[in-house]
């Protein structure tokens, strides 16, 4: 199967004033694949989607969805696809079951047909008691499943959840997930941001890390992880002799102090920690995986944004 | 895009059918608490007629040759079309706008934002049709519509409405907050009721505020319609009132899309 890329963006740039947001960037969406923006609050991934979803209009570059021009072909590319933006946009003075007609009357699908899907749509997120209820006695979760489920109205091929589970309790998150996975299986294209490392890590095929605007790094989430932080990595509570005796039994491994506790990265082969740990005895010592996370922190350091 | 520009602010938007699934969401929620929706135009004229048209109606020489509940119950009808579009297109479109987010949740679909304040202003046009005629049919009732040609005040309305509508927008596209709705909505909105020659001929005015009144208030053009089509008394100088409105209509109209686009989209 040759496979094709659906979204293109060449050089893709947005200022907003004298800021730029998003900053000649280039990246390619395949079919059927599901793309991870990651990056801290700020760093652009929200405004590239929008620029994906034809809402916002680009300074400079190319940016293209199934070969159609954003700029010119707004209404073709947005027939096409689903967004559920990151902030609760749903219509209050509606039931769950009208936000769900009144929005598939802005993609012309004729009345019965709209009953239909929504009934489909609200069995698949598991609404379908919430049907006559309003948007301010739905809890957070419920919100996001119907915003989800708004957004598959039109069947979209291309699938745009920005934080699709901030702010949810896990139990709410891991239903969202299963949702995505099982619409990634019926072919739809999703192009997801997060700053949850798990969630690039459960869900992504690929994903890029943006940082002020720029694309940092790009890559499978298990390869970015083994290609800069290893396999594992072993935290101990910070000690002065600790951290002397350490870097001398793993010279070549990279090392980072986090508040009260001392964490070691190492680029050999999983096991090297394991020996040290049954010799000797560390406060606080623990292997873990090496994880997204990790190489997130790495690339975009550990300030605050805002 | 040059900002700065004056011809950005009059580009001509292009708008398709789409613009009534807005107008058609708005009918939605209006039609949910519907029997609400219809206490304001139905109680409000009763209250002016008792207090003003019979209780101060008793004190006032006849104006413009009209006894007093006569003269203002054209007025009423007038001031509903303005109140009626006005605040449905600033707070209501505001509350959309900002707070509901509506808009966002729109543009993401086929729909253009153009579109969608096209839709905003004609269903601003349909509320203003939908409350002037209720007034229309109660002061009828008191036996104070005198002319047939009252049947045009509701295709009247529909074209005060979107004029009021899209000045509305305008000040919706530049309000830093919902609370800087107080100056349109006071030092506007409430002269032009009261010295639009609503509740007393506009010739009782000094001669300068008259010229004002009839330059930069719609309102002034609107009654004047509404009370000439009520008590049948047509003359040429309504072309002149009607003219003006249709060349306002759509300057406004035009540039309150451009504004909107401005503040929305960067």
């Amino acid at each position: 199967m040759k496979s094709e890329f659906l979204i293109e963006a060449e050089n893709l740039t947005k200022k907003f004033g004298d800021l730029v947001a998003v900053g000649k960037i280039n990246f390619r969406v395949f079919k059927g694949e599901c793309f991870g923006f990651l990056g801290p609050n700020g760093a652009g991934k929200t405004t590239t989607m929008k620029m994906v979803n034809c809402v916002l209009p680009l300074t400079d570059g190319r940016l293209t969805v199934a070969g159609m021009d954003v700029t010119k072909q707004a209404r073709e590319i947005k027939k096409m696809i689903g967004v559920a933006p990151q902030e609760d946009n749903l219509d209050p003075d509606f039931t769950v079951f009208h936000n769900l007609i009144v929005y598939a009357r802005y993609f012309d699908i004729p009345n019965p047909e709209a009953h239909k899907r929504a009934e489909e749509l609200l069995k698949f997120v598991q609404l379908e008691e919430k049907r006559k209820v309003l948007m301010d006695q739905l809890s957070a979760g419920m919100k996001r499943r119907l915003i989800l489920a708004r957004a598959l109205i039109n069947e979209p091929q291309i699938l745009i959840l920005d934080e699709p589970t901030t702010g949810l309790d896990p139990q709410a998150r891991h239903l969202i997930w299963d949702k995505i996975r099982s619409l990634q299986n019926q072919g739809v294209t999703i192009v997801l941001t997060t700053h949850y490392m798990e969630e690039a890590a459960q869900l992504c095929d690929r994903t890029v890390i943006m940082d002020s605007g720029k694309i940092i790094e790009e890559g499978r989430p298990s390869d970015l992880v083994m290609k800069h932080v290893g396999e594992e990595v072993l935290e101990v509570a910070y000690d002065e002799e600790v951290l002397r005796f350490l870097r001398n039994a793993f010279p070549d491994a990279r090392l980072e102090v986090v508040s009260d506790r001392i964490q070691f990265f190492s680029n050999q082969p999983r096991g090297v920690f394991a020996h040290i740990l049954s010799e000797f005895s560390f406060r606080a010592a623990m292997i873990r995986d090496a994880n997204l996370e990790d190489v997130f922190l790495k690339l975009t350091g550990r300030r605050l944004r805002e | 895009m040059k900002t700065g520009r004056v011809s950005s602010y009059f580009e001509m938007p292009k708008l398709t059918y789409r613009v009534w699934r807005v107008w058609r969401r708005d009918q939605d929620v209006f039609m949910k608490t519907y029997k609400v929706n219809f206490i304001p135009p139905l109680v409000e004229p009763l209250f002016y007629l008792v207090g003003l048209g019979f209780g101060l109606g008793g004190f006032v020489q006849p104006q413009e040759g009209l006894l007093y509940i006569v003269f203002i119950a054209p007025a009423l009808v007038a001031t509903s079309m303005m109140f009626s579009s006005f605040f449905e297109c600033t707070y209501g479109s505001f509350v959309r706008m900002y707070y509901q987010k509506t808009f966002d949740a729109i543009i993401t679909t086929p729909l253009s934002l153009e579109e969608v304040i096209a839709g905003e202003l004609l269903w601003g046009a349909t509320k203003s049709l939908i409350n002037s005629t209720i007034v229309l049919v109660v002061v009828s009732l008191f036996g104070l519509v005198a002319s047939p040609s009252a049947l045009l005040i509701p295709l009247l309305s529909f074209l005060v409405g979107l004029l009021f509508s899209a000045i509305a927008m305008c000040f919706t596209a530049i309000t830093p907050n919902i609370d800087s709705f107080n100056y349109p909505s006071f030092l506007f909105i409430t002269p032009m009721f009261i010295l639009s020659g609503t509740f007393f001929s506009i010739t009782a005015l000094p001669v300068q505020a008259q010229v004002v009144a009839n330059i930069f208030f719609p309102l002034t053009h609107t009654v004047a319609l509404t009370r000439a089509l009520t008590v049948g008394r047509l003359s040429e100088t309504l072309l002149l009132n009607l003219s003006w409105l249709l060349v306002t209509t759509p300057f406004f109209f035009v540039l309150s899309i451009n504004l909107m686009k401005k503040r929305l989209i960067k």
